[in-house]
């Protein structure tokens, strides 16, 4: 526990005094919701379906840089070898990188979300409360498996160009699942009313957890 | 030898089955028998990935190379034969869905299929050194293959279109297109296991150049 804490907030520290990946990680998902926002016609009755998919397809974008910088951090000055030579065990490092990864991810989110309410014109209710839930859940799944890949993309010879390749097509049930659950409680559904959309996302959640915790050592060996 | 002559009779016997022997279909006419292969590719996919799954596992345990060997061939192998069977699916669904493609269930899960699967191939080639190649492509084809089951669940939340041959709301099928079935998967497979063992001895013999050529060297 006392592991993964202290790269929690070894992370956490550095990020604080940089504050380079949050911010191109903010400013990205701002740029690409503006986009979508400026390019489609939000008026129509389709609002409701359109709208969700943009929320979810600007958290995966903006992520994915987040997840590669967070990685390429640890490379630059060879500091994962140090964390590698610390006697404790390599599944303890993936909890620790994937929580920090989450935080951060969640962190954008979280000041995404508002100004996705206002740029779609909905009104901030409880609706949105439900979203963050889903959001959460949304995006512990994307972290799974996206702390796994970044480590792995980093370590070859495509490098960041490799690591959509590899984790784009690996959470798409993620991006279905949150992308249909936010839809329908933007159109006044219950969480109850999507019970099995939300057992998927959370046997992801477990499921890859676990996958990462017993995959990470194979990756981070090779580094 | 004696493998590749049982699978080119197998191979001419399936062919008979499935233009000559097996009834037309009812409703979809003579562009049925294409199902018949359609079936035999899918299923020697489904057996390349599960060897593929299995051996990269036991490729991490206990890092032996002719497990890596395995995954490498079988994967490949598979993804030919995936390509086969979207395509032969896409020629069959025009004249009886009247669309090339649809994002039903089983679609959409062999669509991410053959795109996991042709990762699989790319990290193999930019990985690096074998060792490192080796093992991100095993780590990758376990969470591939665990991940396909919950896109299918995942996609299956919304309703599907593809023909459900047995099982429950199964319909029934002719005696007669059961055999020709049969038949068609038995030559597919042996057709398989050809592929699959020169593959494994073309990967072989790379080694031993490998080998043979850094000993010159020294």
């Amino acid at each position: 526990m006392n592991t993964i804490i202290s790269i929690i907030s070894k992370d956490i520290l550095s990020e604080f005094r940089s504050k380079d990946m949050f911010v191109s990680m903010f400013t990205f998902s701002l740029i690409i919701i503006f986009l979508f926002n400026l390019v489609m016609d939000m008026s129509s009755e389709l609002k409701n379906i359109v709208s969700p998919a943009v929320l979810w397809i600007t958290f995966l974008f903006s992520g994915t840089i987040g997840l590669s910088r967070s990685f390429a951090l640890e490379k630059e000055s060879d500091a994962i070898r140090g964390l590698l030579l610390a006697p404790v065990d390599r599944s303890l490092i993936y909890l620790g990188k994937f929580t920090s990864n989450l935080i951060f991810l969640l962190a954008m989110e979280i000041i995404t979300i508002p100004i996705f309410i206002i740029l779609f014109n909905y009104e901030f209710d409880q609706k949105f409360l439900n979203i963050l839930l889903i959001t959460f859940l949304g995006t512990a799944g994307f972290v799974t498996v996206g702390t796994l890949f970044a480590a792995m993309s980093l370590n070859t010879r495509l490098r960041e160009v490799l690591l959509p390749i590899l984790y784009f097509p690996v959470i798409i049930p993620v991006l279905l699942n949150s992308v249909r659950i936010t839809s329908s409680l933007l159109n006044g559904n219950t969480l109850a009313d999507n019970s099995a959309s939300l057992q998927v996302l959370i046997a992801f959640d477990i499921i890859f957890l676990a996958a990462g915790v017993l995959l990470y050592e194979y990756i981070i060996e090779e580094s | 030898m004696l493998l590749i002559i049982i699978s080119f009779i197998s191979v001419v016997i399936s062919l008979y089955a499935t233009f000559i022997y097996a009834p037309s279909e009812v409703i979809m006419g003579e562009i049925q028998r294409i199902f018949y292969f359609h079936m035999g590719t899918v299923w020697v996919a489904s057996v390349a990935f599960t060897i593929v799954f299995i051996s990269s596992i036991m490729f991490l345990v206990n890092g032996k190379r002719k497990w890596d060997i395995l995954s490498l061939s079988a994967a490949e192998i598979g993804v030919v034969f995936i390509t086969l069977t979207i395509v032969t699916g896409s020629i069959w669904a025009k004249p009886v869905w009247g669309t090339w493609w649809t994002w039903d269930p089983q679609l959409t899960t062999t669509f991410i299929l053959w795109i996991l699967y042709i990762v699989y191939l790319i990290i193999r080639s930019v990985a690096g050194d074998n060792m490192k190649q080796a093992k991100f492509a095993a780590v990758y084809s376990i969470i591939a293959f665990i991940d396909l089951p919950i896109v299918y669940i995942s996609a299956r939340l919304k309703r599907g279109i593809s023909p459900v041959v047995f099982g429950p709301g199964g319909g029934g099928i002719e005696r007669e297109m059961l055999i020709t079935m049969m038949i068609t998967l038995i030559a597919c497979t042996l057709f398989f296991i050809i592929l699959l063992r020169e593959r494994i001895n073309l990967e072989k013999m790379r080694d031993d150049l490998k080998l043979i050529k850094s000993r010159i060297r020294q």
